[in-house]
């Protein structure tokens, strides 16, 4: 089984890090994991986005395809992508930021107010990580929250103290997974 | 165990790990993290790293390191990789081993640093002049980064010619899960053809040129060159099959396209066609002896590739033999499509599209 999640956002909302922490947990788990930024000219008009898919076989193409797991920072993300969520996948839609969500037929829309989680909680720039939370919530059996925890002090090899980012990822799952 | 790392990182730290201890090169997206990487982790193994002042300094230096018995590396893309081919030309008339990577990139002259497969022509059929041949290795993953530029080191020397490793932007710059190969050493001074001074057996030094001017007669040069390139046409083919034991009809394609091709296959077998894939690793030598199992058997070859008008295509109509009809999906600076793919193979099944 190959899971497909796709990062999405304006550049700086910390989405490449984001879909980084994941693959990066994958990796640890010895699954088979590709992470792929946005490539190109893209890159330069102020919109980022990275696809992960992590699976228990060889993952065929990188590219996104039928998204399980959609995280959409800003609205032109959630309009671009939502299309390519395959039925009974998620989207979770960064509510901070979007003010309208519709509904989407089939997919499991979730609502998070990632950036309001982070600045409550008292480091506003980790909204992506809220946000991440909320998409292990929707990785099924793929992959665990304790899992992503541990690729995460893995990843962020600089920072000793993780409770901080830590705490609010979980918030970011509980968001969906209360 | 695994470890999450960028393509072009990977390749690096797999060359370092062959026991390269020299690289020359120049910045160019997108292989520049292999230069980026190399410029400290170099230093730390006690190799040579140079940021040479043009792409020709850079492969003339890997000459110079290569002809004293070193492993030696360097990389570019799009025109750099152009600025290489006259010192492969000479590489492969000294007859000394090198790797040189080629991260394609988009487009002709300057081009795009977007991905693409428009070298294809360029590496396998001798970039530069005279009618040299050398195997060029076609990475479809990180993991694969690592292992061919591995592997290439001991293809060069044990033909003693220069090997590409011909990647691609999206490999280069993706992630993925690797498993880096294990540290070896390699001594410099093991071979008997390299430069090592004077000594008793060579008291004026020794001379490192084109072989044809001092090895062999005037005929018979033309002869070792035969065999040397048929050696590694017999020995050196490397492809994979997927889901292609029973399948009806045959993908064909390398590097990153053929991940969109495996995805594909997937889709096509779901809605009961059976499609698999070749998926040439190294894609020269070409994998004649893969074809000549399917050859009249299956209903048709279809070369998905990343350039205008089709190139490894005709390596495809080639190794098919006139038995099996050969088709072309040329994407351009588009990546492909694998619900497309599935389209062409439909197309094909039912006559629509002519062939290449």
């Amino acid at each position: 089984m190959t899971m497909e999640f796709v990062f999405a956002g304006f550049g700086g909302q910390g989405v490449l890090t984001a879909g980084m922490v994941l693959a990066y947990a994958g990796a640890e788990k010895d699954l088979d994991v590709t992470w792929i930024p946005s490539y190109g000219a893209e890159m330069r008009g102020g919109t980022a986005n990275c696809t992960v898919k992590l699976s228990q076989e060889e993952v065929a193409s990188p590219f996104p395809k039928r998204l399980d797991v959609l995280v959409a920072m800003n609205e032109p993300s959630l309009v671009k992508f939502a299309p390519s969520v395959k039925p009974g996948g998620h989207i979770v839609a960064n509510s901070s930021v979007i003010r309208n969500i519709p509904e989407v037929p089939g997919v499991e829309v979730h609502a998070v107010a990632v950036n309001d989680i982070a600045a409550a909680a008292g480091n506003p720039r980790s909204a992506n990580l809220c946000a991440l939370g909320a998409a292990v919530a929707c990785a099924g059996g793929m992959i665990t929250l304790e899992e992503v925890e541990n690729g995460m002090r893995g990843y962020f090899t600089k920072i000793k103290d993780h409770s901080g980012n830590l705490e609010i990822m979980r918030s970011g799952y509980r968001a969906v997974k209360p | 165990m695994k470890k999450l790392m960028k393509g072009n990182v990977a390749l690096a730290e797999a060359a370092i790990r062959a026991g390269c201890r020299m690289f020359a090169g120049y910045p160019i997206t997108p292989q520049s993290e292999i230069l980026e990487y190399l410029s400290s982790r170099m230093a730390e193994v006690g190799g040579q790293f140079v940021q040479t002042e043009s792409e020709l300094a850079g492969i003339s230096m890997v000459m110079g390191a290569a002809a004293c018995g070193q492993r030696a590396m360097t990389s570019s893309s799009g025109p750099g990789f152009t600025l290489k081919q006259e010192g492969i030309s000479y590489l492969s008339s000294a007859e000394l081993p090198a790797v040189i990577v080629d991260v394609m990139r988009y487009g002709i002259g300057l081009g795009d640093i977007i991905l693409g497969q428009a070298d294809y022509f360029q590496a396998t059929r001798g970039g530069g002049h005279g009618g040299y041949c050398l195997p060029v290795l076609a990475p479809s993953s990180v993991q694969e980064n690592a292992d061919l530029v591995y592997r290439a080191f001991d293809v060069a020397e044990k033909y003693r010619t220069p090997v590409i490793v011909l990647s691609d932007a999206a490999i280069g710059q993706m992630c993925g899960a690797v498993e880096l190969p294990p540290f070896r050493d390699h001594d410099i001074d093991q071979f008997d053809w390299t430069l090592k001074g004077r000594d008793e057996a060579h008291p004026n030094g020794r001379t490192m040129t084109d072989r044809m001017y001092y090895d062999f007669g005037y005929l018979e040069y033309d002869e070792h060159i035969r065999d040397r390139y048929n050696e590694m046409k017999e020995k050196e083919q490397a492809w994979e099959e997927w889901e292609a034991e029973d399948a009806e009809f045959l993908l064909v394609s390398y590097g990153i396209s053929s991940r969109v091709c495996k995805e594909a296959v997937k889709l096509a077998r779901a809605e009961g066609i059976r499609l698999g894939l070749i998926r040439p690793i190294a894609v020269w030598p070409f994998p004649q002896k893969a074809f000549d199992r399917f050859n009249g058997t299956v209903k048709g070859y279809l070369a998905v590739e990343m350039n205008a008008m089709g190139q490894m295509v005709e390596d495809v109509v080639l190794a098919a033999r006139g038995k099996t009809p050969v088709y072309s999906m040329a994407t351009g600076r588009v990546i492909a499509d694998s619900e497309d793919v599935v389209r062409v193979v439909k197309d094909i099944l039912a006559g629509k599209k002519e062939v290449f």
